[in-house]
């Protein structure tokens, strides 16, 4: 299967997925001058992957910021994740915000509430 | 105010307004066109300025958030208009400035008056909600993703709110029988 992989700028997330390797993974900032154009391409691989998924898999996300424009592009991911779920395939998603950031981590438990998929919320260090 | 509504010199017309405001320092002063560009731009002086005064990371955090939500409501939202023969692009007006308890940030646009009722209605419901009800109303909003035929940014509004804990303040100033200027002034504590 190919390999999505876009580089981490100011203003949109480092994104990295590779089924081989068992990477699925967005980091960083998101605030897009086009919301939909940037999510695309993480859809329609996920459509695709939901074909035939892993075993079991592990979708990290990893925000400092997003904006509210792209808070409904990430429920989208969410709801493609879900929907693999509910077809009987193990899905974990791993939430990780900063330890300071009470908001990061609000928003993680929010999406949890939102979609029926299991959750691991995880804080870490910035730098 | 009677000149304004000729000329539509925004800035003098703000500068006039922000006068009557408590204001210790102007971090940034714009009026035009917003694009992403822009966006970006300010977003990074804003940050620098920040970091400089060693602002607290979780501050800064909100202050970047309500810079951004503020400048896309300008750069989705604002009338393009035709005055005295003149077409005014979708511009607007924006400030950030801080004291020492917080950061102010103040965006302007021109708005249709048609849909001035609708937007005060929803502003009032926002700043009327506790904490679990604001929860509540973005989740609802999220889910049913009707972000553009609201009229408004219904998310970034509810958002703001949430994040500062702060009610927003409106203005509406009338610049002719179809449209006025819209004022929106958001406060983020310093001390969270």
């Amino acid at each position: 299967m190919k390999i999505v992989k876009i580089p981490e700028t100011d203003d949109t997330p480092g994104v990295m997925l590779d089924k081989d390797k068992d990477i699925l993974f967005i980091t960083g900032r998101s605030l897009p001058e086009d919301v939909n154009a940037f999510f695309s391409p993480i859809l329609e691989w996920l459509d695709e992957y939901s074909k035939e998924p892993l075993e079991k898999t592990n979708f990290d996300f990893k925000f400092f910021y997003f904006n509210t424009a792209s808070s409904k592009a990430i429920l989208d991911i969410l709801l493609k994740l879900e929907n693999m779920y509910q077809n009987g395939y193990d899905i974990m998603v791993r939430w990780h915000y900063p330890d300071d950031d009470e908001d990061m981590k609000e928003a993680g438990e929010e999406y949890a509430d939102i979609v029926d998929i299991p959750f691991q919320h995880i804080s870490y260090k910035m730098e | 105010m009677k000149n304004n509504t000729t000329n539509l010199g925004f800035l003098e017309f703000i500068y006039d307004f922000y006068k009557t405001m408590k204001c210790d320092e102007i971090c940034l002063v714009y009026e035009g066109e917003i694009t992403h560009q822009v966006i970006k731009a300010f977003t990074s002086i804003i940050e620098s300025n920040m970091n400089k005064a060693d602002e607290p990371n979780p501050v800064q955090r909100k202050v970047f958030h309500v810079m951004v939500e503020c400048l896309q409501n300008i750069s989705k939202h604002a009338e393009s208009v035709h005055i005295s023969d003149k077409v005014v692009e979708g511009k607007g007006i924006y400030l950030v400035n801080k004291d020492n308890d917080s950061y102010h940030v103040l965006s302007g646009n021109i708005i249709s008056n048609n849909k001035i009722p609708n937007l005060k209605d929803f502003i009032t419901n926002i700043n009327n909600r506790d904490r679990e009800e604001l929860k509540e109303m973005y989740k609802k909003q999220i889910k049913e993703g009707r972000l553009s035929d609201k009229g408004g940014a219904g998310l970034g509004f509810i958002d703001i709110v949430r994040k500062t804990g702060k009610a927003l303040e409106s203005h509406f100033f009338p610049i002719d029988k179809n449209f006025s200027f819209f004022v929106l002034i958001v406060t983020i504590p310093r001390n969270l």
